[in-house]
């Protein structure tokens, strides 16, 4: 009973904070999940593609993305883009922040929005390229069969076969996305996990990080009724026979 | 000979020539699998193809429509020569329907979408009237009632039947028909059948490899028996049957017709 009105007592104290929190990492996640999908299709495709030109830099990109740690990227491109731009810049300060770039790289959002949809679309590439090499070679054969070119079978065929394939996987890898965001804390941002850190340097009462869970546990719930649906809608002709 | 036969025969004469393949070698890797390949089809004749399994029967009517390449001699296909050249490829295979063993309908669509599909993106019809012809084909199919189901919901009779629709909808000038029985249960042979039987009463021009020899008989003008990639032996029906001239051809049809 302690422990219970203990934790009411922290969430009812921190509960503005917690839910701004909530809000950064609904944002980062649908954001960068959404973009990262649409950088995964034309990945996916490339991978796909019989001309190592083509297919060679997106291996390439996915090996470095799959291939180091998440926070690794985020520290990079966090720490690194803006002195990049101010590199390009000369190093004069006031020309940078007329570029272009500058409101992209000036918030801590959109830098980590950067980093999250970069590594996200390399993982997400994966299950839509083996969606679309499990579609079976006869419907392939069929469709050309009517006189469809490449770029039409991979349009109305393959693309929108092997994206339902890929359901399943997209929601695993969305909620995966959702849970590293907590990453964002450790560059300044307060997401979920930001908020419940700085109440705990307010407090040290290391029962902050379990008021925490219910609004994992709710996310995870949101984000898994959203692909059941998607599924409902378009895997429908999975006709179930038996069981 | 009947004097149908005979009138038949003397139209078909008359017909231009809408498929010609000549002197058609492929090999996969080592493996010859059509050598030498002679055949002319004439617009509107009904052709069957037999053999055994490994004959190079599938793999001759696939080179009609590219889905295999074949590496030495040409075909022609209602004028136009199978090359290289990719839109003459997609000329011809809007020309030319297929209907395979496996059916390969898309599963993720419905029915009628299945059957509008390629008229929608490759013909650039209307929806509306895309679906129109769908339903008329379908009607012919006599499946009009199964339009908004999934092919996963039909038995195979039924998919086999939309997938000739589905190939129909293109207003193909000939179909050509990759075993379209051998996946089917017995009793749904004959439903499949007859959609091909009336297809040939309207004077399609069909090319189909099957093993239904009682279809062979009552529609073919003219069966084809090929062997180890070759055309060992072709003749008019009554002729291949009761009288065949070469001893592979009578082993095949003693092991096909008395089991």
């Amino acid at each position: 009973m302690d422990l219970i009105s203990s934790l009411l007592e922290l969430a009812q104290d921190y509960w503005p904070q917690f839910l701004r929190g909530l809000w950064t990492t609904v944002q980062l996640t649908v954001l960068s999940c959404l973009l990262g999908f649409c950088l995964a299709i034309p990945l996916a495709l490339a991978r796909l593609s019989k001309n190592w030109l083509i297919s060679g830099p997106a291996l390439v990109y996915s090996v470095c993305f799959r291939g180091s740690p998440l926070l690794v990227q985020v520290f990079l491109i966090y720490y690194g883009l803006p002195s990049v731009l101010l590199q390009f810049y000369g190093g004069d300060v006031p020309a940078m922040r007329e570029s272009f770039f500058w409101p992209l790289l000036n918030a801590p959002f959109m830098l980590a929005l950067i980093a999250f949809t970069l590594n996200t679309g390399a993982y997400m590439a994966e299950p839509i390229r083996g969606g679309i090499q499990s579609v079976p070679n006869g419907e392939r054969e069929a469709a050309l069969a009517c006189g469809m070119s490449p770029r039409l079978l991979t349009r109305r065929v393959l693309l929108p076969r092997g994206l339902r394939i890929a359901i399943p996987a997209l929601s695993n890898e969305t909620i995966l996305t959702m849970k590293a965001t907590t990453l964002v804390s450790l560059v300044t941002m307060l997401d979920l996990m930001g908020a419940a850190g700085r109440a705990f340097t307010q407090t040290y009462d290391s029962k902050v990080y379990l008021v925490l869970v219910p609004f994992y546990l709710v996310l995870i719930w949101a984000i898994a009724r959203i692909f059941a649906l998607l599924e409902k809608r378009y895997n429908r002709y999975l006709v179930r026979k038996t069981v | 000979m009947t004097p149908q036969r005979q009138a038949r025969r003397e139209q078909l004469a008359a017909a231009p020539i809408n498929i010609e393949v000549s002197h058609v070698h492929k090999w996969y890797g080592e493996f010859h699998v059509l050598r030498d390949v002679n055949l002319a089809v004439s617009k509107g004749e009904r052709i069957v193809i037999c053999g055994p399994s490994g004959s190079g029967k599938s793999t001759l009517i696939r080179c009609i429509n590219r889905l295999e390449e074949h590496q030495k001699g040409n075909i022609i296909v209602d004028g136009t020569e199978l090359t290289n050249d990719v839109k003459n490829i997609e000329v011809i295979r809007r020309e030319v329907g297929m209907v395979f063993q496996s059916f390969n309908l898309f599963p993720h669509l419905t029915v009628l979408e299945n059957c509008t599909l390629a008229p929608i993106w490759v013909k650039k019809l209307p929806k509306k009237e895309a679906e129109a012809i769908a339903m008329k084909y379908l009607e012919r199919v006599r499946i009009p009632d199964q339009a908004l189901k999934y092919p996963g919901q039909l038995s195979g009779g039924q998919q086999q039947r939309v997938a000739i629709a589905r190939s129909l909808c293109m207003s193909p000038k000939i179909m050509l028909f990759d075993e379209p029985t051998s996946a089917l249960d017995p009793e749904m042979v004959k439903e499949v059948l007859d959609v091909m039987i009336s297809l040939a009463e309207d004077g399609m021009t069909m090319l189909c490899v099957t093993h239904e020899m009682g279809f062979a008989k009552s529609v073919a003008d003219r069966v084809i028996f090929m062997d180890r990639g070759e055309i060992i032996e072709q003749n008019v029906p009554d002729e291949f049957f009761n009288n065949p001239q070469s001893e592979r051809t009578k082993l095949f049809l003693s092991q096909i017709l008395n089991h």
